[in-house]
């Protein structure tokens, strides 16, 4: 999988990047190329990164519960740049009550505390185009 | 008297017997500690020089000579969302429910300065936090609560001088003076831009709003605690229990060599210096790292600083419960760690806490989970027997044992970071940014390797049992309903003043004057905290994040 790309972004105000930083480390190990955006960043800020690295995922963290507002944007500002086959996967403090609503905007998958790694490995190796 | 060559003996013959036995467990090597602990382990002990009396030095017993036996902790729960109305309703429940102190959590664009219509504030507005954009959020937030006998606790850090302003405003509206105001502003840059990252300038200007506020406190507000050193947040981005002691000690290392070169005695400010700490999983691991703190911060402001005064040389910390190790599956196990993580910090001598309510992985505290996050607290305190009397793991082998290892372990990595120039050069260096997502990573590969074992998530999985969540929501009507709130109160203030007090605040951040009381005469005005750190910004810059990883 070393041609696949992966961008992890931190979209809004959110300084918690424990669990962004250790699933960059994990997606590296697992032989992903990973670039990591640091924190607070606006959606517009995202979809660029994505576009001048032209990646194959973004993988979005936010814990601050602006997931409803913040990661359908990055989906709408991805697909208006013609960056229509990227996977956008998200994680963080996500009520399970949310899944849904992301998933119908386009988050292909949610991941919420406690899920191991290596499950966000498999799943980008199954749905990246 | 023990005779130690029949301890020695009998532990010989002990663990011969063992090592047979555990040969069996080959998964049982994983242990880092000792199967027993002897008085060998301690066998140079001098009660007199590693422990004393309660409320004696080096306090490793704890800071208050009666402890729990005199007053409890004062017990709080983090709390904040929405409007400062919604907010003030749900503190005047807990304090009707037995709460002794408050403790604010504010929204992000609060925590960085932003007004609720900025745009990088979109989607943020009243999610982890009250939104504040002016002192008129501040009256509502306390509103009807006595600030003469509530003690509040404020986890800001960027702006913290600036909403300490707003509350010493607030006081002085309901006729409380600034020397009756008891409480804590967080106050700790420098471990925003290693952990928490809700910083807003760089950190040396940083550094000087922080001595600012040690100066005009210990003049105008001598029971404020100015800071709140964050040992917390450190553990939670991700560092080892003494990472945790040693990365904090040597911020607080930082301030403290920031205020002397400012010309303050440490006498004077240290004793306005509090603390924040977690409690983790490993329980007496928790509990010796409490005690290792206190020997320790006692041991560097005597040794290391000359302080004179027993305040000022006591490490008084509040406790918040670790957040990072609950989990979203089967949430209700959350409240069980969440009663032994409580029972470290109890015995571990703290004098204030929070405890996480069950379901934080998954949303905001409903008012049922927050409120069980209390009367954990309570039971632990008027039922469990554990504070009948003071320290009552002293002497254990293993806990002192445990607690000399502690201490050891972070003064050398105190030293360490001395000899890199100190924790903000260390910070600018990255070098505790790499070692915490070092140690997060080994941890997080320990749970998926089965090293480390967390019921419902590698062990026990079976969800079946676990019913509906019900969370409180916070919809984007809050951000409009604030936005046209501080719209209004803009529209009616007197724009004439509020160029003004920005205008001097602007020149006294340009010069060396202290900036509070330049703080306390723009807010009063009505300025936004937006305007107010717009200002600063012009004068401090700006930093930006890092995206190491």
């Amino acid at each position: 999988m070393a041609n696949v790309k992966v961008l992890v972004a931190k979209p809004g105000l959110d300084g918690h990047d424990r669990g962004a930083k250790v699933v960059a480390r994990a997606l590296r190990d697992a032989g992903f190329e990973v670039i990591y955006t640091g924190i607070r960043l606006t959606p517009e800020q995202i979809a660029e990164a994505a576009l001048q690295d032209d990646v194959n995922v973004v993988a979005l963290s936010l814990l601050s519960g602006a997931h409803n507002t913040l990661f359908p944007k990055v989906v709408e500002l991805l697909k208006a740049k013609g960056m229509k086959n990227v996977l956008v996967i998200g994680g963080g403090v996500i009520p399970e009550a949310d899944i849904p609503g992301l998933k119908a905007a386009g988050i292909k998958e949610v991941f919420t505390p406690g899920t191991p790694t290596t499950k966000v490995v498999e799943f980008i190796k199954a749905n990246v185009k | 008297m023990t005779d130690y060559t029949k301890v020695k003996a009998g532990l010989a013959t002990y663990e011969a017997k063992v090592a047979k036995a555990t040969a069996k467990f080959p998964e049982r090597k994983k242990f880092a500690v000792k199967s027993v602990y002897t008085p060998l382990d301690i066998e140079d002990f001098d009660y007199n020089d590693k422990l004393g009396f309660p409320g004696s030095y080096p306090f490793t017993r704890g800071v208050q000579p009666t402890m729990y036996r005199g007053r409890l902790w004062t017990m709080r729960a983090y709390a904040g969302f929405a409007t400062a109305e919604e907010t003030n309703a749900r503190y005047k429940y807990l304090l009707q429910a037995g709460q002794t102190g408050l403790s604010v959590a504010m929204d992000l664009p609060t925590q960085i300065g932003l007004d609720s219509d900025a745009a990088l504030s979109h989607g943020e507005v009243g999610k982890v936090g009250v939104a504040i954009d002016t002192l008129d959020d501040m009256e509502k937030l306390f509103d009807g609560i006595p600030l003469d006998k509530v003690s509040t606790s404020m986890t800001i850090n960027g702006p913290a001088a600036v909403l300490l302003a707003m509350y010493v405003a607030v006081g002085e509206k309901k006729g409380v003076k600034p020397e009756q105001l008891r409480g804590t502003i967080q106050n700790d840059v420098l471990k925003e831009y290693i952990a928490r990252g809700t910083y807003i300038f760089p950190p040396r200007p940083s550094m000087r709003l922080v001595t600012d506020t040690f100066a005009y406190c210990s003049k105008n507000i001598p029971k404020w605690n100015t800071i709140s050193v964050g040992a917390y947040h450190i553990r939670e981005a991700g560092a080892s229990p003494v990472q945790e002691i040693a990365f904090a000690f040597s911020n607080a290392i930082a301030y403290i060599e920031g205020a002397i070169k400012a010309g303050q005695k440490v006498d004077d400010f240290a004793p306005g210096i509090s603390w924040i700490f977690t409690a983790g999983l490993n329980l007496f691991e928790e509990i010796a790292k409490f005690r290792a703190a206190r020997r320790l911060w006692a041991r560097l402001m005597k040794e290391r600083f000359g302080a004179t005064v027993p305040k000022a040389m006591m490490l008084r910390f509040h406790t918040h419960t670790a957040g990072s190790v609950l989990t979203a599956q089967q949430p209700l196990n959350n409240a069980v760690r969440v009663t032994w993580q409580a029972l470290s910090a109890i015995l571990g001598g703290t004098q204030s806490m929070a405890c996480c309510a069950y379901d934080e992985a998954l949303a905001l505290p409903s008012e049922a989970s927050a409120t069980l996050a209390l009367r954990t607290q309570q039971m632990l305190a008027l039922e469990s027997g554990i504070t009948d009397t003071i320290d009552p793991m002293a002497g254990s082998y293993y806990v002192e044992a445990l607690t000399d290892k502690m201490e050891k372990e972070a003064m050398e990595y105190i030293e360490k970071i001395d000899k890199m120039g100190g924790a903000v050069a260390a910070i600018e260096q990255g070098y505790m940014q790499g070692e915490m997502a070092a140690h997060a990573y080994a941890y997080q590969k320990g749970i998926e390797d089965g090293h480390i074992t967390v019921v419902g998530v590698n062990k026990y999985t079976d969800n079946k049992a676990l019913g509906k969540q019900e969370n409180v929501v916070v919809d984007m009507t809050v951000a409009e309903r604030q936005i046209k709130h501080t719209n209004e109160i803009k529209a009616k203030r007197d724009q004439k003043a509020v160029a003004k007090a920005l205008a001097d605040l602007k020149k006294a951040c340009e010069g060396t004057e202290n900036t509070m009381p330049y703080l306390i005469a723009a807010v009063k005005t009505y300025a936004t905290l937006g305007e107010i750190c717009g200002v600063m910004k012009e004068v401090f810059g700006e930093y930006k994040s890092s995206s190491a990883f």
